[in-house]
């Protein structure tokens, strides 16, 4: 009854307000909670095929749809890497390397071009620049299937098909996307080297080589890390344009596989992993770039 | 030749020499143009209108392909069919749950990164394996899904056996993709400036207030961007069906996409001026579609400095 005397008072007016602050900070943090808490739910459900790949290429396959399922493989069937990396007609360490040669040589030929068509789009006038500009843009809205049979029909006359030729020749002319994302960049770059450089009687050639591309490195490795992920990706290419087993690369290997041994489930999901491990181990080292790419470009995985 | 002729006497010798080495520099991306985009677009086009089995050289037959297309295969309209069913569903419900996941992650707190990571992991894994991955747990009897959907009491869909059920397996597995446009959207959150939120809120403006007058009219360009990217591509999804259903779209063509109606007739059934007909239409839609979409956004997508 004593606080009868203090109602008006400047005490119980700060303890009011005291505890509305307190009652803001307890809801903070209950918001932030159930935050975290459906974070992790949706992390749990984005982590489970991962985890669900991985066990059942641990298992023997009569074992990957077991009843009860075992959600963890018992026993451990490692064998099963073994077996698929030496499984007669489906190679899949050799399937490994034709990927890693794939995937290299795109990459080397989208960033070396991007590199030098973009430079001439961003820094170099000439008449027509921006006409051309302008169509490499249209292209990005064609759907590549359109362009696909005469291309086709094209390496099919040249007698390239069954060779990678077809599928890493192209990547040394460029790519719309890339050359639009790389003259992004070199317009942002101080013309004051490149200008000085050229006062001094360098070539253009020697400016890009020297001064310019030292530069854009950050811009080259979001190329690199991009066109290698895509092509690891790709099934379509090596679908139309090879035919040997022993040149397919492993997407189109997994798909060649698990066509013929339609039972062999747990070597199956060890072949997956197999596709997808060397993958990840890129990704966590250029982890920088691929963020980095995203953001700025908004691409797509 | 005139045009060009002009602006060239013109030049200095220092210009023409810059000039040429602009020339050099995109000389291999003009190759690409004619070579790989040009070339063959006009030759789709012709083909579309012949018979062509590579054997024999093609024979013009009119509007055959496409007559034939619209009105006596049966086929076509099924993948036409499939095709928009999958963009029409997976795209918005990607866009709404990749936003609604980017907004969880927009906040100062640690573990972020490990979040943004894991989310966009699923992108990383090559479509063939994922699809596998898939397969396997959609598995009608046993599966890791299917047993604990039945532990929990709920119904258990045949999904990849199950005609009725395929394409919305085919969905769910698609949304585990959602990572990419994910952190898109997250960019796109990070650069709304704090200060017209504080000047909202100074208003009086609630979260679902801000997040509706404020957050989404500046997000609006990175969700038309997604939008178009999505459509474009899930009109022309192939690997993931063809893993699942394999050229005939098991199970009863409900995974008979376009795109594997246009290699079935290419490369199964050398119908190389049929399957030209059919990839003609599939541009012509998406683009028709895009187009569409740009003309629509000039009603919800915000422009900054513009009338609005």
């Amino acid at each position: 009854m004593a606080q009868v005397a203090y109602d008006e008072s400047y005490p119980l007016d700060h303890a009011a307000q005291a505890r509305r602050v307190a009652l803001a900070r307890w809801r903070r943090r209950a918001i932030a909670l159930l935050r975290h808490m459906i974070l992790i739910l949706v992390a749990v459900v984005f982590a489970l095929p991962f985890y669900w790949m991985l066990v059942s290429s641990l298992k023997p396959s009569s074992l990957v749809f077991s009843q009860p399922l075992q959600l963890f493989p018992n026993p451990i069937r490692w064998e099963n890497f073994y077996d698929a990396a030496t499984f007669p007609g489906f190679p899949f360490l050799r399937f490994l390397w034709n990927s890693t040669f794939y995937a290299g040589m795109a990459t080397i030929g989208t960033v070396l071009s991007c590199a030098l068509v973009g430079y001439g789009f961003a820094r170099l006038r000439f008449p027509g620049r921006d006409i051309l500009f302008i169509l490499t843009l249209v292209t990005l809205m064609i759907p590549g299937v359109v362009t696909l049979i005469p291309t086709f029909l094209l390496f099919k006359t040249a007698g390239l098909l069954g060779s990678y030729a077809p599928l890493i020749a192209p990547r040394f002319l460029g790519d719309a996307f890339f050359i639009f994302m790389m003259r992004q960049f070199y317009l942002n770059l101080p013309t004051e080297l490149a200008d000085a450089a050229r006062v001094d009687g360098a070539s253009e050639f020697r400016i890009f080589w020297q001064i310019i591309l030292p530069l854009v490195r950050p811009a080259l490795m979001v190329v690199a890390v991009f066109t290698f992920l895509w092509t690891w990706h790709d099934f379509f290419g090596p679908l139309i344009y090879l035919s040997d087993p022993s040149q397919y690369p492993l997407s189109l290997g997994l798909f060649a596989f698990r066509a013929q041994r339609v039972t062999e489930w747990g070597l199956t999901m060890a072949g997956a992993v197999l596709t997808t491990l060397p993958l990840i181990v890129v990704f966590f080292l250029a982890q920088k770039s691929f963020l980095e790419g995203i953001k700025l470009t908004g691409l797509k995985g | 030749m005139a045009v060009l002729s002009k602006p060239f006497r013109r030049m200095s010798p220092l210009r023409w020499r810059e000039a040429r080495a602009g020339y050099l520099f995109v000389l291999p991306w003009v190759l690409s143009l004619l070579l790989f985009t040009l070339y063959p677009l006009i030759a789709t086009g012709y083909l579309s209108f012949t018979d062509y089995t590579v054997l024999t050289s093609p024979t013009w037959v009119g509007l055959d392909n496409y007559v034939t297309m619209f009105t006596n295969d049966q086929s076509f309209w099924t993948a036409v069919n499939n095709s928009a069913y999958y963009a029409l569903i997976s795209v918005p419900l990607g866009l709404v749950l990749s936003l609604a996941l980017a907004l969880l992650l927009n906040m100062r707190a640690t573990g972020i990164g490990l979040y943004r990571t894991l989310f966009y992991l699923p992108s990383v894994v090559p479509p063939v394996a994922a699809t596998l991955v898939f397969v396997v747990l959609f598995e009608p009897v046993s599966g890791l899904i299917n047993t604990f959907l039945r532990t929990v009491g709920m119904p258990a869909p045949a999904w990849f056996a199950d005609p009725n059920w395929s394409k919305p397996g085919l969905i769910l597995m698609s949304l585990w993709g959602i990572g990419a446009s994910t952190l898109i959207f997250l960019a796109g959150l990070q650069d709304i400036p704090k200060s017209l939120l504080e000047a909202a809120e100074i208003d009086g403006a609630g979260a679902w207030a801000k997040f509706w007058h404020v957050t989404l009219p500046l997000l609006s360009p990175v969700i038309l961007f997604n939008l178009v990217i999505g459509v474009i591509y899930s009109f022309q999804v192939f690997t993931q069906a063809m893993v699942i259903g394999g050229t005939t779209g098991r199970p009863l063509e409900s995974m008979l996409m376009l795109m594997v109606l246009i290699y079935r007739n290419a490369f199964g059934y050398f119908k190389m001026g049929y399957a030209s007909a059919i990839a003609v239409v599939l541009m012509v839609f998406v683009f028709a579609l895009t187009l569409l979409i740009f003309r629509l956004s000039r009603r919800w997508v915000f422009v900054e400095g513009g009338e609005q």
